[in-house]
């Protein structure tokens, strides 16, 4: 058996996938120019201390990936729409490599709307040193664990009709509690986003803006959503095959 | 080699207006190597019965053997290959690539062109899956079936929403397949399909197996044949007095006998009317052996 060939074709078959690079890279890069080219020339945005065009590239940067990471969940209910994963059953597929194929997937997209939004930036003007990129980037990913399990939890939880404005109305929650459109410094707001996996992903995309990273309570937050997350995401897949 | 072994096969499905009971004791052994009908209307426990055979579904008792060993054993190691009843294709591939993809999950899958070729894709082996038409969809999946050259071939309605001439293609390609050594099992109820492609018919109805034999068998099973003639003169009373015959209509010069034992009949017939032309003996086909056997219900 070869799973890995098998990851190879749903790689190819979603980046072949025009409603994907609409939403998952057009989208983010649209807002990255609309916001940032007005305020090429702002150099403290809105009192960040840093330039406009870095400060709404790393914030879409985790917004963007986030994005790219649920929608693996909108894949995954197409294709069990379909009776697809009925298939996969009658396949030596095992659940292991199953998910792993779709977790990679998942990274692999929102490793390139990263990527885009870092070329988008350097077209404005952003240089950042090699090591905060690297720092920056290698967080996020750490940071996008819970959402890959949350993708693959609701793609085996809702129906093809249903996750479209479910995974809508998550990410603008997540993103909007977690401090991804302004910033979110005191009282029960900080209290509520410090609990939110979406606030330590912002919280990593501004280790490229001199951020210091996450404290301990943002790894134990990442760690418990992906854990939680994760187990539900199996047991969901398990009652779903289960099902006639 | 085992063959496919079904034992004791019951299922209940919860419903919002009670339990019904979908399969209720179901048995069945088919040899290695032979293809099988499962024949039935809809709603009478074929497709439950083949998801409890392919471990999709866990029966509430009875047990399932594939060649010896349990479904999941069976599937793990590529044995069985399957068409399920529904169930579309992943898009954005085309049907090639599709079929790679899943050849690939398989620890002795057929080469690519060759699935292609048994299952008469090869013409459109380059277009996208999205872009296929439904009987296109349907030989799709058919190749996704057999990429794993399995043993045992599993086809649950797969001739739905195919014109007359594309299920008889079909049918040939599942024959072909079948020349391999394959077990085919395949549920419908299309009757003249059971009829002309299985070796032997399961009559499945309300969840149990009402009769199971080559299909010639099940006609004699409910007897009927028919013996047309054309014969004036002879009265309606004194045909029915004939060895073997049952009933008689008169339809002008024309004479037609419903018939227990038509070989019988006919030999009766012609000893003593040797006047009698334009003889035609027609089977009851599996139509009517249907409608005797499982009552009321008639799909189709």
């Amino acid at each position: 058996m070869n799973s890995l060939s098998y990851m190879r074709y749903e790689l190819l078959r979603t980046f072949r996938n025009r409603r994907f690079f609409l939403f998952a890279w057009g989208f983010p890069l649209v807002l990255y120019y609309l916001i940032a080219t007005p305020n090429r020339h702002v150099h403290d945005f809105g009192g960040s201390g840093v330039s406009a065009a870095v400060y709404v590239m790393v914030g879409l940067a985790s917004f963007g990936a986030m994005n790219a990471m649920l929608s693996t969940g909108a894949r995954i209910a197409a294709e069990r729409g379909a009776g697809w994963n009925r298939q996969l059953r009658l396949t030596p597929l095992s659940p292991r490599a199953y998910f792993r194929a779709k977790v990679v997937t998942a990274y692999a997209m929102a490793l390139t709307t990263l990527g885009l939004l870092y070329i988008a930036g350097a077209t404005l003007g952003v240089h950042l040193g090699l090591r905060d990129w690297a720092a920056m980037t290698l967080l996020l990913l750490v940071g996008l664990v819970p959402f890959a399990a949350i993708g693959v939890l609701l793609g085996h939880l809702l129906t093809s009709d249903s996750i479209g404005p479910a995974l809508g109305g998550v990410t603008a929650l997540f993103a909007f509690l977690g401090g991804v459109w302004f910033p979110i410094t005191s009282g029960v707001m900080h209290d509520i986003a410090e609990s939110l996996p979406s606030y330590w992903l912002v919280q990593a995309s501004r280790v490229g803006v001199g951020g210091r990273g996450w404290s301990g309570t943002g790894w134990a937050v990442v760690a418990a959503w992906s854990a939680v997350a994760a187990f539900l995401a199996a047991r969901a897949y398990v009652r779903d095959t289960q099902r006639v | 080699m085992d063959g496919i072994r079904l034992a004791g096969l019951r299922k209940t499905y919860a419903t919002p207006t009670g339990p019904v009971e979908a399969v209720r004791g179901i048995d069945l052994d088919v040899p290695a190597g032979q293809t099988v009908a499962l024949l039935g209307p809809n709603g009478a426990g074929k497709s439950t019965t083949i998801d409890m055979l392919l471990g999709l579904l866990p029966p509430d008792e009875g047990s399932v053997s594939i060649f010896g060993a349990a479904p999941s054993e069976a599937i793990a190691g590529g044995r069985v290959g399957a068409m399920l009843q529904t169930g579309g294709l992943l898009r954005d591939l085309t049907v090639r690539e599709l079929v790679s993809m899943m050849g690939a999950l398989y620890p002795a899958a057929l080469p690519i062109d060759e699935a292609l070729s048994v299952a008469r894709v090869d013409d459109i082996a380059e277009r996208r899956t999205e872009k296929l038409s439904g009987g296109e969809t349907q030989r799709v999946r058919f190749a996704i079936g057999l990429v794993s050259d399995p043993d045992l071939l599993v086809l649950d309605e797969p001739t739905v929403g195919m014109d007359v001439e594309t299920r008889h293609t079909f049918w040939l390609t599942v024959r072909a397949f079948a020349q391999r050594g394959k077990t085919v099992l395949f549920a419908t109820h299309y009757l003249e399909e059971a009829d002309a492609y299985a070796d032997r018919v399961v009559l499945v109805a309300r969840g149990g197996v009402v009769a199971d034999g080559a299909p010639t068998t099940i006609k004699s099973m409910v007897g009927r044949r028919r013996i047309r003639a054309t014969l004036e003169g002879v009265g309606v009373d004194e045909l029915a007095r004939l060895d073997g015959v049952d009933q008689v209509e008169r339809r002008g010069v024309s004479v037609e006998l419903s018939c227990s034992d038509s070989d019988v009949a006919l030999r009766a017939l012609l000893g003593a009317y040797p006047q009698a032309r334009d003889i035609e003996v027609t089977g009851a086909g599996l139509e009517e052996a249907f409608l005797q056997l499982t009552g009321d219900e008639v799909a189709a």
